[in-house]
């Protein structure tokens, strides 16, 4: 079959209009990743992105290492440099994803009954184990940050919902006695609520007097801590009875949220329910009117509000929803490792949900990938620790590197001489100010 | 000042555009008037009816020489009598919402100072009642100023970037590199005034990352800032352990700046000892202060700054050039949060620690927002953060039944109150965190 030659100028507007579906968010994460891989927009943006926090990640721990600062010539301090740098990767890989001598051991074992009985099998999937245990708030925390910015909002209160939910999940669980099953639901509902009422909270004075978000998020982390602190400051709140020190009884093992694998690895139902909620997030966003509205909202909030959608109820709806998700994690963490709720449970997860959630660009599938490999390097940074003397900060400052990359992609580009590629990167997506 | 004299943009004037909700402006309306009544009848009810016996106020430092007697009031009778006087300005403020009196901006806002000040005046009478010590006023405001250095300089440095047009959220990491780099310097050098200078420049090597990502990168402003707190906190804990753990003698161990008594002026009772004697870093406050202010609001630069945070396409329409101009004022401004920082270190603490800063960079822009992006604004509300850690330490070092904890988080639902707009509404410079594009 010929074309004939007049076609050809009519043949354009599809292919216009095919490019206006592409760049609409509607996209599965798997379609996005081919594309962008077969293009090379995002996809090469986001591995070069990888790439160069990691050599500059290696650089750093390389020539702050003393053995490599007190090389006695220019070719052993490269070559100890090396050594170090990789030293360290191979202690991250080796902590996070599986070890060579746990699988060594495992064939030295007579059969494979005592293999599993004696923990040699367990020991070759604990990295794993941990990467997943680690990941699990990561990505609830980082779903807490993604599906706000797909409606346009910046929640930075990661952490006051996080302590929100942690204080519901553990005063539930060790100061009400309930069945085994029935008693891990209601926690976790409990986290959830927990987290969902300081999220509403800020979508409500969002939605109701325009004060920014971000400001709002900061104050109520603050206020979510000092509230923590007050909590743990008197045995007739939530201090265990007898103890000197900030912290709440152990829960009940009854709400213990149950091991996935047997005794010897900590993974957890907690890992279950994170992608679980991925899963929601996205079935939220791509399957539902509500998730439309929230997308519709963060393009264009005046376009949503002339076409009838309530951008405000978007607003409230969508921090409610972030809050929960964020009070999942504090649930998963109390609940899934921790049993106690202490000042240092929170940690800081409500600036590495930010970093997941930007890595992941702003998608359930893109967060779930993201927060697994944050949730990788924090399960192999002590015992990188421990055989390198490497500070386990260098992961903080990888992950810092590796968003602030992601986050312009111009500046891989320069770096890499790449052309000009058609999508943006996360940060272009949405430049816009306090008074937007 | 730059807020009230924007132009109102095309996007506010159609109707159907952000709609005002009609119950929380009537809320707004009475807001004041309801919160003068709620903080009066605390100071009568809470304080007044629990306080027994009479509270002393202390005046002068130990060992002044010229020493101030103390006062001594009967802490219930205080308590009333300052209650009373707030519910007669709830009345006052009412009666001025109805329009029966009329009010000035400056009335009303010396309404809301007394309001405060007696709040907190009932506050340490019912707390020091019955106490044997006295509660030393100098030491509050002394230490309040100490304690607010790192805020104000933050905050000076969020109204030039604000003003500017860039949303700077990285104070924070402004701070801990400059508290990390002062450490540094001073230990290897042995000079305090060296420190000062990296520390100065550690703040503004920050602004150079935040102005390249946010004005040359077009990076999301408040994205950015985030991330680049993150590095800032990684890194400098990744080097404290890596290099300043081993070698902590010969890189964390600075000097102090002493405190320097401004001759004359310092020997003046109450005044001389809060504010004439302190370290170099408050006086570096009081001229940085004056010169932003000055800057902003009387000179070509600050005319040109507050343009282009206005609206940068009408200002590189006259010729001025935005982007170098923003890349600038960054860069400057960062320079005083790194002397904040450098408080930490040589300043008061001595040796740097991870975490440094524990989120006052946070706070600082809090206070820039609080202050409504003017710089005696944000000073006011940085020292009113500062206020407030201050009596919390004295409070519970004359063990008083506070819940400091409680009192610790006070300033930050005050902080939510005012951005929500319960107390009058803060708007931004309009083009602030919006990139320009020169087409």
């Amino acid at each position: 079959m010929t074309t004939p030659p007049q076609a050809e100028p009519a043949a354009t507007p599809p292919a216009g209009a095919d490019k206006g579906r592409e760049k609409s968010p509607r996209k599965s994460f798997g379609t996005i990743l081919r594309e962008s891989f077969l293009e090379g927009n995002t996809f090469t943006v986001t591995v070069l992105a990888l790439v160069t926090a990691t050599v500059l990640g290696g650089i750093l721990c390389a020539f702050t290492n003393s053995t490599v600062l007190h090389a006695p010539t220019a070719g052993a301090t490269i070559s100890r440099a090396w050594d170090v740098a990789s030293g360290t990767y191979v202690a991250l890989f080796e902590g996070s994803v599986f070890n060579p001598h746990t699988i060594a051991a495992l064939f030295q074992q007579a059969s494979l009954s005592t293999a599993v009985h004696d923990g040699y099998l367990a020991a070759v999937f604990q990295p794993l184990s941990e990467t997943a245990v680690q990941a699990t708030p990561l990505i609830l925390t980082g779903l807490a940050v993604a599906l706000p910015y797909r409606a346009g909002l910046f929640n930075i209160g990661g952490q006051g919902q996080f302590i929100g939910g942690a204080i519901m999940a553990a005063w539930l669980g060790y100061d009400v006695h309930l069945p085994i099953v029935v008693h891990v639901v209601v926690c976790v509902i409990g986290g959830f609520v927990g987290g969902a009422v300081v999220g509403w909270f800020t979508g409500e004075i969002k939605a109701r007097t325009g004060a920014h978000e971000v400001i709002v998020t900061i104050m109520l982390n603050y206020v979510m801590q000092y509230f923590l602190a007050y909590l743990l400051s008197s045995q007739s709140l939530l201090q265990a009875s007898g103890s000197p020190y900030p912290i709440t009884p152990s829960i009940a093992s009854n709400a213990h949220l149950p091991l996935l694998f047997g005794s010897n690895l900590r993974i957890n139902v907690g890992f279950l329910i994170a992608l679980a909620c991925a899963f929601g997030v996205w079935w939220l966003l791509n399957r539902t009117t509500t998730g439309f509205e929230f997308r519709s909202v963060g393009a264009n909030a005046s376009a949503a509000r002339v076409a009838g959608m309530n951008v405000e109820r978007s607003w409230v709806l969508v921090f409610l929803i972030g809050g929960g998700l964020a009070g999942l994690a504090g649930s998963a963490v109390i609940q899934g490792t921790d049993f106690t709720l202490n000042p240092q449970s929170y940690g800081t997860y409500g600036i590495d949900a930010i970093t997941v959630a930007l890595l992941g660009l702003g998608r359930p599938g893109g967060v779930v990938a993201a927060g697994l490999l944050f949730g990788a390097l924090h399960a192999g940074s002590p015992g990188m620790q421990t055989i390198t003397s490497t500070p386990v900060q260098i992961v903080q400052v990888l992950q810092a590197l590796i968003v602030l990359f992601v986050a312009a992609p111009p500046l891989i580009r320069a770096i890499f001489r790449l052309r000009a590629a058609r999508a943006g990167g996360v940060g272009s997506t949405m430049s816009k100010g306090w008074n937007a | 000042m730059t807020s009230s004299s924007a132009p109102a943009a095309p996007a506010r004037l159609p109707v159907l555009l952000a709609p005002e909700p009609s119950g929380t402006s009537r809320l707004r309306r009475f807001a004041a008037p309801i919160t003068y009544t709620v903080l009066g009848l605390v100071d009568i009810l809470v304080f007044g009816l629990r306080a027994h016996g009479s509270a002393t106020f202390a005046f002068s430092p130990q060992f002044a020489k010229i020493s101030v007697p103390n006062l001594v009031l009967p802490a219930a009778a205080t308590c009333y009598v300052l209650g009373g006087i707030t519910l007669a300005l709830a009345v006052l403020r009412l009666l001025s919402i109805l329009g029966r009196l009329t009010l000035g901006p400056v009335a009303r806002r010396v309404m809301l100072g007394v309001v405060l000040f007696a709040f907190v005046v009932s506050l340490i009478a019912w707390a020091d009642a019955g106490q044997s010590i006295p509660f030393n006023v100098v030491n509050l405001l002394q230490g309040t100023l100490n304690v607010s250095i790192p805020i104000m300089l933050g905050a000076l440095t969020g109204v030039i970037c604000s003003t500017s047009g860039v949303i700077n959220i990285a104070i924070e990491g402004q701070l801990l590199l400059g508290a990390f780099c002062a450490a540094i310097a001073t230990s290897v050098t042995g000079s305090l005034w060296l420190g000062l200078v990296c520390g100065a420049l550690a703040g503004s090597l920050v602004a150079v990352l935040l102005g390249l990502f946010a004005v040359s990168y077009l990076v999301d402003q408040v994205v950015l800032g985030v991330v680049l707190n993150t590095l800032v906190l990684g890194l400098t804990g990744y080097l404290y352990n890596a290099i300043m753990v081993p070698y902590g003698d010969t890189l964390n161990n600075p000097m102090t700046f002493t405190a320097w008594k401004f001759p004359g002026l310092g020997d003046i009772p109450i005044i001389g000892p809060v504010f004439f004697d302190s370290t170099i870093f408050l006086y570096l406050t009081y001229i940085l202060l004056a010169l932003v202010q000055i800057g902003l609001f009387r000179t070509r630069w600050g005319l040109r700054t507050r343009a282009i945070g206005e609206h940068p396409l009408a200002a590189d329409t006259v010729g001025i050039r935005v982007i170098a101009m923003r890349y600038r004022n960054v860069i400057v401004a960062g320079l005083i949060a790194g002397i904040g920082g450098a408080y930490f270190t040589i300043g008061s603490v001595g040796s740097f620690g991870p975490n440094m800063s524990s989120g006052e960079g946070y706070i600082a822009l809090a206070a820039m927002i609080f202050g409504r992006y003017t710089p005696f604004g944000a000073i006011a509300a940085a020292l009113l953060f500062g206020f407030t850690t201050q009596l919390q330490s004295i409070l519970s070092s004359i063990n008083v039944p506070i819940q400091s904890n409680l009192l610790l988080l006070t300033p930050y639902v005050v902080t939510i109150i005012v951005v929500a707009g319960l107390v009058g509404r803060v708007r931004g410079p309009r083009a602030e965190g919006v990139p320009f594009i020169k087409s």
